[in-house]
């Protein structure tokens, strides 16, 4: 596998030799921001195309095909358009808190995108205590979303802004727990020593019946904390006149729009990299040949197609289910998912203690 | 005394928590004293990080800044309604409150200025998580584990309590 880290070393070592160390960090910690907000926009793109296209071929329609081959231009005209509307300004409303929520929602999202690792060396933040960074980048999202509910002045979006509210902080916990499931299994919580372990083999293969019950309350779970699929009341605006985001407009909104999507993404591509072995190639252990072909493929190119395999199946879910209510949300949450989650700890302690996995 | 990037990053760090906590006493309105407050306890996490103690980072960032405040935010949506904005202080509250706090910072700048610090003997490098592991779950000197399970103890109360409370029946 190619490691990216002698492309890192090359260019610190370069930029030390020209200039003295600590203006070379601050220029590698500039380069790497811009290289992270980059692509977070360009997935954020495509992530947008890709769930305008599987949406219409669930629903037995083409999709955007006007602009550009296969409409693939359709997307960015959308950005110009978000752009260049107004941001209005809602009277009585705490104009402070209005202008930061969606930063601060953004933030959290950028903090977790930056958890991910995408391939051999190309981790930014490697913690050793990676997954909880992780989940406590993820949890100050939902701050973001009480303050945008809060200061719009609507009644509909605070109460809006309650429902997002008590959907993500009670999915959070089934998420952790599935998490925790397989870190049981790793006994480590850095994300690339979480990738190194599967070499032999995935987590969902190797951990067998408690990892397969993880990654599906995984996925139930954090389809439900990025406010979609089933799950996406926000969205909900001819029921219940949409949610936290509904006084907001332009760039603002087209914030929040952005986050939802990488976090779509995130959620995905942290359950390819937990359950799915992340950048790791499909070994087979004893077929030598064939894991030699497999290694063959970059890492990076590993990680996007699962990430993007876990996004698709999100979206299937999303187009195929209709939407519970509020209620029926919380209550699969709480009186289902979590004691499942328990239990399915439980079982991957005594597998882990008696050694019954792969 | 030369500065560092280190040194940089602490100044930055250091002012924006000033800022935001001086910020979060003088606001007029609960719910951005509350945001300040989150701002307050991020910077915090800026300095647990900065001293390359991600655990604790980590923990302050999922507890007080995820947990902490998103209960207080979600009981000053629960409670107060827009437009509410704190009584002017009185004079005597006034100097009051800014005589205990620069008897605060009288009595934390004497103790710091005074007290011989040790020299590092610490090593860089993250700490390994087992380590804090075992030390959380162990019962013997330095361990954690009495004070762990009193605390969940407490929080099991504090549950059964909520619950007592929001079924009365």
């Amino acid at each position: 596998m190619f490691d990216f880290g002698i492309i890192t070393n090359w260019v610190h070592t370069q930029l030390t030799s020209l200039m003295p160390e600590a203006l070379a960090i601050f220029l590698e910690c500039v380069i790497i921001g811009i290289c992270l907000l980059l692509l977070y926009v360009i997935i954020a793109i495509i992530m947008i195309y890709m769930e305008r296209k599987v949406c219409a071929a669930f629903q037995c329609r083409l999709g955007p095909t006007r602009v550009g081959p296969w409409g693939s231009i359709q997307v960015i005209c959308d950005v110009f358009k978000m752009l260049t509307k107004e941001i209005i300004t809602i009277r009585h409303s705490d104009k402070m808190l209005y202008n930061l929520a969606p930063y601060i929602v953004i933030i959290a999202s950028v903090t977790a995108f930056a958890c991910i690792p995408i391939s051999r060396g190309l981790e930014i933040l490697d913690f050793n205590v990676g997954v909880l960074f992780f989940m406590a980048a993820s949890s100050i999202g939902i701050i973001g979303i009480l303050l945008a509910g809060w200061s719009s002045n609507s009644k509909f979006s605070l109460i809006g802004a309650m429902r997002s509210g008590a959907q993500m902080i009670s999915y959070e916990l089934s998420v952790g727990l599935s998490i925790l499931t397989i870190v049981v299994l790793t006994d480590t919580m850095q994300f690339s020593e979480i990738v190194m372990r599967q070499a032999d083999g995935w987590f969902i293969f190797k951990g067998h019946i408690p990892a397969i019950i993880a990654f599906i309350i995984y996925l139930i779970a954090g389809n439900a904390e990025v406010n979609r699929g089933p799950f996406d009341l926000p969205e909900a605006e001819s029921e219940l006149t949409a949610g936290y985001h509904t006084e907001y407009s332009g760039m603002h909104f087209g914030l929040f729009y952005v986050a939802e999507f990488v976090n779509l993404f995130i959620v995905s591509s942290i359950a390819a990299t937990v359950f799915l072995g992340g950048w790791m190639p499909l070994h087979i252990p004893g077929l030598d040949g064939f894991n030699a072909v497999m290694d063959a493929i970059p890492g990076f190119i590993w990680f996007f197609a699962k990430a993007f395999f876990v996004v698709w199946l999100l979206m299937w879910i999303k187009w195929t289910f209709p939407r519970l209510r509020i209620d029926q949300i919380l209550t699969l949450e709480w009186k289902y998912l979590v004691p499942i989650g328990l239990l399915n700890l439980l079982l991957m302690v005594i597998v882990v203690v008696f050694k019954l996995h792969f | 005394m030369n500065i560092t990037l280190d040194l940089i990053v602490f100044a930055i760090l250091a002012i924006f928590i000033v800022a935001s906590a001086v910020l979060a006493v003088t606001t007029k309105r609960i719910l951005r004293a509350a945001t300040y407050l989150l701002f307050v306890l991020i910077g915090t996490a800026g300095i647990y990080f900065q001293l390359n103690y991600s655990f604790l980072g980590a923990v302050q960032l999922l507890v007080y800044a995820g947990g902490i405040t998103v209960l207080y935010v979600f009981s000053i949506l629960l409670t107060s309604s827009e437009g509410d904005q704190a009584e002017k202080l009185k004079r005597g509250k006034f100097i009051a409150g800014l005589a205990a706090t620069l008897a605060a910072l009288g009595i934390c700048l004497f103790v710091m200025l005074k007290h011989k610090f040790m020299n590092q003997i610490f090593e860089h490098g993250e700490l390994p998580v087992k380590e804090i592991g075992f030390s959380l779950m162990s019962a013997g000197k330095y361990g954690y584990v009495l004070p762990f399970e009193v605390i969940s103890v407490l929080l099991l109360a504090c549950i059964i309590g909520g619950i007592l409370i929001a079924r009365k029946r």
